[in-house]
């Protein structure tokens, strides 16, 4: 909508809704710098756990195989991905014959923006946020969502049929998984009542069995299994199939572009396991809560650490079923997800409904 | 009934918790890695890597010009020439291995009467020239020379089941 300003009919109010026309102070100022800064402690941060997570796969997956992994660059090999920056960034970045380049260099980004603006509604402990908006959930599936647009587009603008392939597959799979995963947050905001992620949180105070991951195990595991899918992890890698189209959307590209790819992927992991920490796991709440003795011996902890630590064990959870199972067939990929995740989330609502209506337990009770 | 358990299995994960647990002793249990180049795995005393040729101890070269290595070699990598020597024994004017050729087989080694040439254990060597891949008479007696003690201790732990 057009809005034209007739100034002596514009009220104080309107005045000053209006940012062309307000006047700015230090505050103001000081308020932006205090914002962006607090965007790139985030932002560093979540760089340097991407950095990190790369190397701890090598590791645990080295573990697994009864290898220790990469161990040569810096004390144990805790430089490794410093040096596997340098390397990508030195490398060249190719574009091939008849890619469609405008796009082909979008894709990358746009895999990796929505990644990072999704931790803007991340709380990481009460009031510890950068942007506290009650329709949280929502935006932070809006920007899950929109990561397949990269995928998509890089596929395309890659002009290579393994490209095409595994960007086909993966907008499929996603897709899918979306509705599995929708579903299974739904659960949570009908027992929540609520869209804000910190509410969320506040609503499963009480200890460990207050905690959603218990009524809702059904969406709880459904969810985690929509994670791994929609990240593109092992073992619905599919859109990747080093075995049978290379290495899906991304064969085309080299260099930094690469880079970016990964660390969308590794950050949209994080950003799933925090996600599930926080939904199901009680996210910042200590999981002593309510038993006698260890609430007040570990009183102390703040709720950071109790946040990171459940995330890291998802985490974990990724690097460890990446290790064990062999990846899905793709027609089993799609029945698992149709046919069976949507309907268990269908059923489980209803059972929520019906708890909710009749205050079963310790969670509905409110 | 064993239809309902099925289901109940599927449900549960049964079969992927089994597996995860698999992994998850395995990420306890002990490493086998080794950390090449300050560990090496152990090798056994017939392991057949660089071919040297050998001296008696009083420094006289063992090679009397025979030419079974040369005659047994499967992938024709020894060229031998020989002529009487001033003191009229019989030994080669040229020994050279081509290593490019050699397949390692220690054919050499058990043909040879006087065990002059060997296999050794050495097995990490390059060549940075063309050419070089010729390792001539003084070479290889050099190489046997370098690993003498090793080749004797070899063929001292080896000669019980010869």
């Amino acid at each position: 909508m057009i809005r034209i300003y007739d100034f002596k009919g514009v009220s104080n109010q309107e005045k000053k809704n209006d940012f062309s026309k307000r006047e700015y102070s230090v505050q103001d100022l000081l308020l932006l710098v205090w914002i962006v800064a607090k965007v790139l402690l985030v932002v560093i941060c979540l760089l340097g756990v991407v950095a990190y997570l790369t190397l701890a796969e090598r590791k645990v997956i080295g573990f697994i195989q009864s290898r220790i992994g990469p161990n040569r660059v810096g004390p144990q090999g805790l430089l490794q991905p410093i040096a596997d920056a340098l390397k990508l960034l030195q490398k060249e970045i190719i574009f091939p014959t008849a890619s469609n380049k405008y796009l082909f260099i979008i894709a990358p980004i746009l895999t990796m923006t929505p990644a990072l603006a999704a931790w803007a509604v991340i709380p990481f402990d009460q009031g510890m946020m950068l942007a506290n908006i009650n329709a949280g959930v929502l935006f932070l599936f809006a920007m899950t969502s929109l990561g397949v647009y990269g995928v998509l587009i890089s596929g395309w603008s890659s002009n290579s049929k393994y490209a095409l392939f595994g960007a086909l597959r993966a907008s499929a799979q996603t897709i899918s998984y979306e509705i599995a995963m929708g579903f299974a947050l739904v659960g949570v905001l009908m027992a929540a009542d609520s869209m804000n992620l910190q509410e969320i949180v506040l609503r499963q105070q009480g200890g460990i069995w207050h905690w959603y991951w218990l009524p809702l195990l059904p969406l709880f595991v459904v969810y985690w299994i929509s994670a791994m899918a929609e990240t593109n992890r092992a073992p619905f890698d599919v859109s990747e199939g080093e075995s049978e189209i290379v290495a899906g959307f991304h064969v085309e590209y080299s260099g930094m572009s690469f880079a970016l790819f990964f660390l969308g992927e590794y950050a949209n992991m994080a950003l799933l396991s925090f996600v599930a920490a926080l939904l199901f796991m009680g996210g910042w709440l200590s999981p002593f809560e309510g038993i006698p003795f260890l609430a007040q011996a570990f009183a102390w902890v703040p709720g950071i650490i109790w946040l990171i630590l459940k995330a890291s064990f998802f985490l974990f959870l990724y690097l460890w079923v990446r290790a064990t199972f062999p990846r899905y067939r793709y027609d089993q990929i799609m029945y698992l997800g149709w046919k069976v995740l949507i309907p268990v989330t269908i059923v489980w609502i209803i059972v929520v409904g019906f708890a909710i209506q009749f205050g079963v337990g310790p969670w509905f009770s409110h | 009934m064993n239809y309902l358990k099925t289901i109940i299995k599927r449900f549960a994960l049964w079969e992927l918790i089994r597996g995860l647990v698999v992994t998850l002793k395995y990420f306890f249990r002990k490493k086998v890695t080794l950390q090449f180049p300050e560990e090496k795995t152990p090798l056994s005393p017939r392991f057949r890597g660089a071919l040297a040729l050998r001296r008696y101890p009083n420094g006289e070269e063992r090679c009397i010009g025979c030419k079974l290595c040369e005659a047994v070699c499967p992938a024709l990598a020894i060229t031998i020439q020989s002529e009487p020597r001033s003191d009229g024994t019989r030994r080669t004017t040229q020994y050279d291995i081509d290593i490019f050729k050699c397949i390692n087989c220690g054919f050499c080694e058990e043909a040879c009467p006087v065990d002059a040439i060997v296999v050794t254990r050495e097995m990490h060597y390059h060549q940075e020239n063309r050419g070089e891949n010729i390792i001539t008479k003084e070479k290889l007696l050099a190489l046997g020379d370098r690993y003498d003690a090793q080749i004797t201790k070899d063929k001292e732990d080896d000669s019980d089941y010869r």
